[in-house]
């Protein structure tokens, strides 16, 4: 066991864990919390991954706008929120079964895969990652289509966001 | 070192764990929740794929910024709705909203 493992193993059961107080816990607010618990792991993940780059853009972006949008809307739909009646279906078990074999499906066919335990290659030296993703955000040969269609894409999600909440009296 | 099957055991837990939010959670900005944790658990998938594949091609890092920005967009009209209705029918609760249903 490398120092890298056993940081993994923290850094997963971790998320892993505040992932299912998201699910579980009744309070929304918490869950919400406890969401931003889960991005932070994730962002961790990312960190351990080498892309820096997304590990940063998962804070600012995850966890500064859109758990911030979470907990701004729990708190606009409080009165019906608070806690009236279960926090869950009464139907959860099937839920239950359904993610569990869904987990089971997910690990019986990536065990089948070959490339299953592979090991990660070593960065070759001077290899600059953030200068890459950039140069590939924005060279006509790499994605800058895709990119732009994504920005193309936040701005009509926007407008719309605002006509739909936009209240008309 | 770590090898690949680690990131891709986490990352399909974290799925099964936000579809289970997203099957059984009653109120709309909880299975909302949900959804955030599947669209995460991919994003873990793209990036660990980038890094045990060729280094040099960046198509793993730059479809999970994609992701973050459809999230984002997701994110926004999803509670733009959920607001909407609340401030109709004065709920939240998703089993209430069965207006389409005949």
């Amino acid at each position: 066991m490398t120092g890298t493992q056993i940081f993994f193993l923290i850094v997963g059961a971790v998320t892993l864990i505040a992932g299912l107080m998201v699910v579980t816990v009744r309070n929304l607010i918490h869950a919400a919390l406890w969401l931003v618990a889960t991005l932070f792991g994730v962002a961790m993940i990312y960190a351990i991954l080498n892309a820096g780059f997304l590990a940063v853009v998962q804070v600012v972006v995850y966890i500064g706008a859109i758990a911030i949008l979470f907990i701004f809307a729990v708190m606009l739909t409080r009165r019906q929120a608070a806690d009236t009646g279960a926090s869950i279906n009464s139907n959860w078990w099937a839920g239950a079964i359904a993610a569990a074999a869904t987990f089971a499906g997910l690990a019986f066919l990536l065990k089948s895969w070959s490339g299953f335990s592979k090991q990660a290659a070593a960065i070759p030296s001077g290899f600059d990652a953030v200068n890459q993703l950039g140069n590939a955000l924005t060279s006509p040969q790499g994605y800058v289509l895709p990119f732009e269609v994504a920005s193309v894409l936040l701005l009509a999600a926007l407008v719309g966001a605002v006509y739909l909440a936009f209240n008309k009296k | 070192m770590i090898p690949l099957s680690w990131y891709l055991i986490l990352a399909a837990a974290l799925f099964s764990i936000g579809l289970f939010g997203v099957l059984v959670r009653r109120n709309a900005v909880a299975i909302l929740l949900g959804v955030e944790l599947m669209l995460n658990a991919v994003n873990i998938n793209l990036v660990s794929f980038w890094r045990y594949g060729d280094i040099s091609l960046m198509a793993g890092q730059v479809f999970a910024i994609i992701v973050f920005a459809v999230a984002a967009a997701e994110v926004a009209v999803g509670l733009a709705l959920v607001i909407s209705v609340y401030r109709r029918r004065n709920t939240v609760v998703a089993e209430d909203l069965d207006l389409l249903k005949w």
